[in-house]
Formats: C-alpha cells, structure tokens, sequence
C-alpha cells in the first residue's frame, strides 16, 4: 500500500487504525494495542526536532501538567507517574518545558545532537525566587 | 459504558490512554492536539467523529496514515456535522430495528475549525441543531483560515491583521467584530453549549462531559491558539491561552437551554487587555501611535462583555 503511485491512490480509501480486533480502545494503553502500518503512531516526525526535552526524573513531583499540554502525545504516564518522552512523536515545541513548575525545571530543551547523561550530569541548580 | 468517567484530579486523568496518535503533522504547539487529545480522554465511550476540511483534518489524515484511533470520517468543508448527523440518524435506525450487531452506545462528535463552522458550514451546523440529533459539535476556534495561509474568518477580531485584511499605512487589519457563535447556537434551543480553552482542562472536560450526556445537539467553542497565524513562539501556546481567558478576550461559560448563562471560570486577577495583544504577533501594528486608540477601544469592549455575561448570569434569562 505504501509504494502506491499518486494516480494509483483510491479515491475514496478508508485506513484501519488496527491489524485485528479491538474490543476497548479507550482503555488499552498503546503498548497493547494492535497498530497498524496506517496508524500515524507507526511514524515519526523526529526529524521535525531542532532542540529536544531532556527529562531528569531527580526533580519530577508527577504533576503531570507535561501530559495533559503536550499537543504530541509524547509524554509517557503510567501509573500517574511521568516515566519519559516518547523521542518519536515529538516535534520539540517546548511546551512542556513552559509549564513543567518544579524548581529546577525537570524538563530542560538542548540541541538535538547535544549527549543526554552530559547535560544530565550538568543540570542547573535550584533558583532563588526573586522578590 | 455509559456512565460517566470520574475524573478526580490531573494525575487520575494522566491514566487515560489516548485515542489520538503522535506523528500527526500539526505544527508544534498546536493547541488543536490539545484540545482534541481532552475531548477525546474525557471518556471511556465508542466514539464516532468527523472533521471539516481544515487544519485538523488535514493533519490527521495525511494517505497512507491516520491519526485516529476511533472511527473517523471527513467528507467535505461544510459537513462534519451532517456527516455525524446522518451516522447517528442510521445508529437510531438500525438500534429500533433491532439490527445492530452489539449494543453499543456510541458518542457522536463532529469537529470544525472556525472557518468551517462560522462560515462554510454555518447552513449545515444550524441544520443539525434545528433537527435535534444527538450529537456534539466542537468548534476549534483559532480565529483565522490558518490552514490556507491565513485568511480572514467570521470570527477574526478586530484590529487583527489577516492575509486578506492586512495591517498597514491606511488599514488596522480587520475591521468587522467577531461572531457571537455561542448565542447563535443557544438560540436554536440547543441543551448546552459552552465555550472552554485548552489551558482550564477541568473545565474542558466538565463541559464536554455534560455536552456529551446531555442527549440532544450540544455546542463547544475551543479557543484554539495558532502559533502560525497569531505568531507566537510554540512554547508559549499554553501561556497565550492563560492570558485570553484571564484577560477575559474569552470568558468561559456555558448556556442550558437558551437561558440559563453560568460564568464556568472567573480569573482571580484580571489581566489587561493590552497584555495579551502585545503577546502576538498578528497585533503587533496595534502599538504604533496612529493605531493605539485600538487598544482602549479593545478594553472596553472586553469590558462590557464581561459586564453583560455577569447581568444575563444574575438575571436567569
């Protein structure tokens, strides 16, 4: 399906999301999901990054705020507990990083090609609050 | 199924598993995702949806891929809602015929964009609410023809410059007042509509979680900040949403029946209007001398906005 040539496209075509039955999407997490190769999950768009997120999990009070406004879907919860950034589906918009409220921030943007245990190691240290 | 899902706080909702994918091409920091990612948690039910031609739609449905995990279906620019009304129309056939195969319960939402609902498919949404099926309708209002570069919609306000009504030495843009969707809506004896933002989630999913029990034509205005078109950085989407609901450009309320109006968010501090239109790049012009009067004008409007809701919330009617 994927080699078709653009005058070999159906014009009216419908994508299954699933290889398989589903019995209840809304409470599979994706990780027991039957994707499809037509399902955009199977994608990425990591290229799209100029800077990435880099999450040090040392500050993380599990607010979840990265979750609800990531527009990426990139923010890995389980269990109410924020594990990590789904490094395929994010487009480094830096939203996370905005409303992220612990102090140091635990969720910092950096270059695409800068190493993830350097900047770790060299994290910014807690901020006074002016005032 | 079809009980409510109890969404206590931000940490019990993080366990929802999300129905729409990653790797949909929307810009960064597209508060469309947002939006459609809370509707769309907000329950555990089947849904069926359908977009209008649009950024959303565009986005989300690029061939060989989708972005959907519920059944999704775009015909055309002006009929996500008649798309959605004539499925639900076959689902309360089919369910009095007893042919369905399981019982199954599902929700109905069309989504638009505000070009697609304010104008284009303004015929058709007015139809289906008039008609009476049950279903939601959500508009992702980000003020402008963004997917097509930008032109003006209905619902662009004033002093905003457009592709087609730019900013300039003899023009502040857009001369024409934004479309009152919501009272339109409420006066065809809709049930509930409401207007919500991305940034007061509570909020979003209390109103689509009434509109979507409530049986009946429902109506949601998102506010939908477009870092593209009201140039912003995308980082900022969610700090440009704060300051239009706390600034009160756009109040949050909901409507019952036509009458009753209740004010769903009231801003502990009240932000100048000048604030949020010095945050984006499409009022920019408005702070040059010759256009600054725009700005007073602005607050005033706001102003007596906000004083009308708070009478119609008093009043009842």
């Amino acid at each position: 399906m994927l080699n078709k040539g653009w005058d070999e496209f159906e014009i009216g075509a419908m994508l299954r999301s699933f290889d398989g039955p589903t019995s209840n999407i809304a409470t599979t997490l994706q990780e027991d999901r039957p994707y499809s190769q037509s399902n955009s999950f199977t994608a990425s768009v990591a290229d799209w990054r100029i800077e990435k997120p880099v999450f040090n999990k040392d500050y993380c009070i599990d607010c979840q705020f990265c979750w609800i406004y990531c527009p990426d879907m990139s923010i890995i919860s389980r269990d109410k507990k924020m594990i990590g950034v789904d490094m395929d589906h994010c487009k480094g918009c830096g939203i996370c990083v905005e409303v992220c409220p612990t102090n140091p921030k635990s969720l910092l943007m950096f270059q695409e090609k800068e190493d993830e245990d350097t900047v770790l190691a060299a994290w910014p240290e807690k901020e006074d609050k002016e005032k | 199924m079809s009980e409510i899902k109890k969404i206590k706080n931000l940490k019990e909702f993080s366990t929802s598993a999300d129905r729409f994918e990653g790797a949909n091409l929307l810009c960064p920091g597209c508060a469309h995702s947002i939006i459609v990612r809370e509707i769309l948690n907000a329950t555990n039910d089947d849904l069926i949806l359908s977009s209008s031609t649009g950024c959303l739609e565009v986005c989300t449905a690029v061939y060989p891929y989708t972005s959907w995990d519920a059944s999704w279906i775009h015909i055309g620019f002006e009929n996500s809602s008649t798309a959605i009304a004539g499925a639900e129309a076959m689902h309360k056939a089919l369910k009095a015929k007893g042919r369905l195969k399981q019982d199954r319960d599902p929700k109905f939402v069309a989504f638009g964009g505000d070009g697609a609902s304010y104008d284009i498919g303004f015929q058709w949404i007015s139809g289906c609410f008039e008609r009476g099926h049950d279903m939601m309708y959500v508009v992702l209002d980000n003020e402008v023809y963004a997917n097509t570069g930008g032109q003006r919609s209905s619902s662009t306000p004033i002093g905003s410059s457009a592709t087609t009504s730019p900013a300039g030495r003899v023009s502040y843009g857009e001369k024409m007042n934004k479309k009152d969707m919501l009272s339109i809506m409420a006066a065809h004896g809709s049930p509930y509509v409401a207007q919500v933002a991305p940034n007061k989630w509570k909020n979003m999913i209390k109103a689509v979680q009434q509109g979507l029990n409530i049986e009946g034509p429902t109506f949601i205005n998102a506010m939908s900040a477009c870092t593209t078109e009201w140039k912003f950085d995308p980082a900022d989407t969610v700090a440009i949403s704060d300051l239009a609901t706390d600034s009160l450009v756009f109040p949050l309320y909901e409507i019952i029946d036509g009458k009753e109006l209740n004010i769903t968010y009231r801003p502990k501090n009240i932000v100048p209007v000048e604030e949020y239109l010095a945050a984006q790049g499409r009022f920019k012009h408005l702070f040059k001398d010759q256009y600054k009067y725009l700005i007073k004008e602005w607050q005033e409007r706001v102003d007596s906005n906000w004083e009308y809701l708070q009478r119609r919330e008093e009043a009842r009617v």
